[in-house]
């Protein structure tokens, strides 16, 4: 066991890394996508749609297929490290996109309409007005989607990413203790799960309206 | 002042929801310092006009002016947002349901669009954020939340929060219809101050009472169309029409009926 946690240790942040990046670009890919099919004219409410429902209806795992294994085919040479985090990212971006975009559908019609009404412009009423209560509506919701995520980062191992799953599987040829590997695994990502939802939590109160 | 040239004028309003026409050919005009009430039963299109002045709900035919601009003005897309957004400057509207940003202070609702859009300072902000608030009675709540207001305090921070952008015109959408019946008055208080400091406004309410003492004319509504109007001397006790006295004696029922 001693032998092996320092590996662990090390494939934990890997997870880590992995999960902060691609949420990260999930959230960009998300505010962008959302504001596209809030706001946005036919062409981009068009894109956000299609890639809302590509992502949503085919396995993450598949993704990631396409993107590593598939990529080379047409000119896309990604690390595995690189694709994962691309290739979650763009997953979980499409998740976001429908959080953010229920959260700013959530706020009352009424304060754009008053904020139009004393002449702020669309942009200014949204940055102003709309954006920061969704902000706060928002909060538990991505809070869910990123749990959802760290775990979603178990997949990377199938394109040969040294994560904790990797790990894992890697060590039990040299112990023989799959029991104990993959027990170790799992704390490993509970503690990381345990920890972000601290910082979730956090951050909900925080926001919250007085 | 009759043959003054109007400062608010309707010219042949229409609008259409599908097949549904809710404003049928209504003209108005208002004069400077003067305080129009409409009135009518719910879905006779009142609201809906009230919404047109400002573009908020736009006609389908017909003209909407202020002094010498044409609020709705066919312009292509990008040119007409930033004339619409100058034009709603001049004009404030205020909400049956107040509508205050929730995340923002009182002082903050006031000073959002001011300095936003006409750029003054910090101190000149909270200024005016004072000045107004002391003109509807709140002077000891700048520094509260809206939640932290009663619905009558709300109503008046958001008149406040109007008046701060010094518009040429006041729209009021049944401003006092979501109060509990005891916070009426002190909101009633407010806009009568504003009618003795001969602001113009536009006044859709359903009470008549509070019409009838600030009113310059009222409109009585219905179906989409202007059915009469006149001073309120004339139109509460010498109504002309048929439907015009059968909705005020409605409403006269209503409130006999209403416990004091």
């Amino acid at each position: 066991m001693q032998r092996v946690a320092p590996f662990f240790l090390e494939a934990a942040w890997v997870t880590l890394e992995l999960a902060v990046l691609s949420t990260l670009l999930g959230l960009t890919l998300g505010a962008i996508a959302a504001s596209a099919k809030l706001y946005g004219n036919v062409v981009f409410r068009s894109i956000a749609t299609v890639y809302v429902s590509v992502i949503r209806g085919t396995p993450c795992l598949i993704q990631l297929f396409i993107l590593y294994f598939g990529g080379p085919q047409i000119g896309i040479n990604l690390d595995p490290f690189s694709a994962g985090v691309i290739g979650l990212g763009i997953n979980i971006g499409a998740y976001m996109t429908e959080t953010i975009r229920g959260a700013i559908i959530a706020v009352d019609s009424g304060q754009m309409e008053a904020a139009r009404t004393l002449g702020l412009s669309k942009f200014q009423a949204v940055r102003k007005v709309i954006l920061p209560q969704a902000a706060r509506l928002m909060v538990r919701p991505l809070g869910v989607n990123i749990n959802a995520q760290i775990k979603a980062t178990a997949l990377v191992s199938a394109i040969s990413v040294v994560d904790l799953t990797y790990t894992a599987q890697r060590y039990i040829g040299s112990t023989y203790k799959p029991f104990e590997m993959f027990i170790l695994a799992g704390v490993l990502y509970m503690v990381i799960i345990t920890l972000t939802g601290m910082i979730v939590s956090w951050l909900n109160k925080r926001v919250a309206i007085q | 002042m009759t043959d003054a040239k109007p400062f608010v004028e309707i010219r042949q309003a229409r609008k259409c929801y599908g097949d549904l026409e809710v404003l049928k050919n209504i003209s108005l005009k208002v004069n400077k310092g003067q305080i129009i009430a409409i009135i009518g039963p719910s879905g006779s299109g009142k609201s809906t006009l009230l919404r047109a002045i400002n573009d908020l709900d736009p006609l389908t035919d017909g003209e909407v002016w202020l002094e010498d601009t044409q609020v709705n003005k066919k312009l292509p897309h990008k040119q007409y947002e930033n004339h619409i957004n100058k034009v709603r400057q001049n004009i404030g509207m205020v909400f049956q349901h107040f509508n205050l940003f929730p995340h923002l202070s009182v002082r903050e609702n006031i000073t959002l669009a001011p300095k936003m859009l006409k750029g003054i300072s910090d101190a000149e902000a909270d200024r005016l954020a004072e000045e107004q608030l002391e003109h509807v009675g709140l002077s000891d709540r700048i520094d509260y939340y809206p939640s932290q207001l009663s619905g009558g305090q709300k109503q008046r921070v958001a008149i406040a929060r109007a008046l701060a952008m010094q518009p040429k015109v006041m729209l009021f959408d049944e401003a006092t219809s979501a109060l509990d019946p005891e916070l009426v008055e002190e909101v009633n208080l407010v806009m009568k101050r504003l009618a003795e400091e001969h602001m113009t406004m536009i006044i859709v309410t359903h009470e008549m009472a509070f019409a009838e003492s600030v009113a310059d004319r009222i409109l009585f509504m219905d179906g989409g169309v202007v059915v009469e109007e006149g001073p309120p001397e004339q139109l509460f006790r010498a109504p002309k029409h048929e439907r015009t006295k059968e909705f005020l004696a409605k409403h006269l029922r209503a409130n006999a009926l209403a416990p004091a």
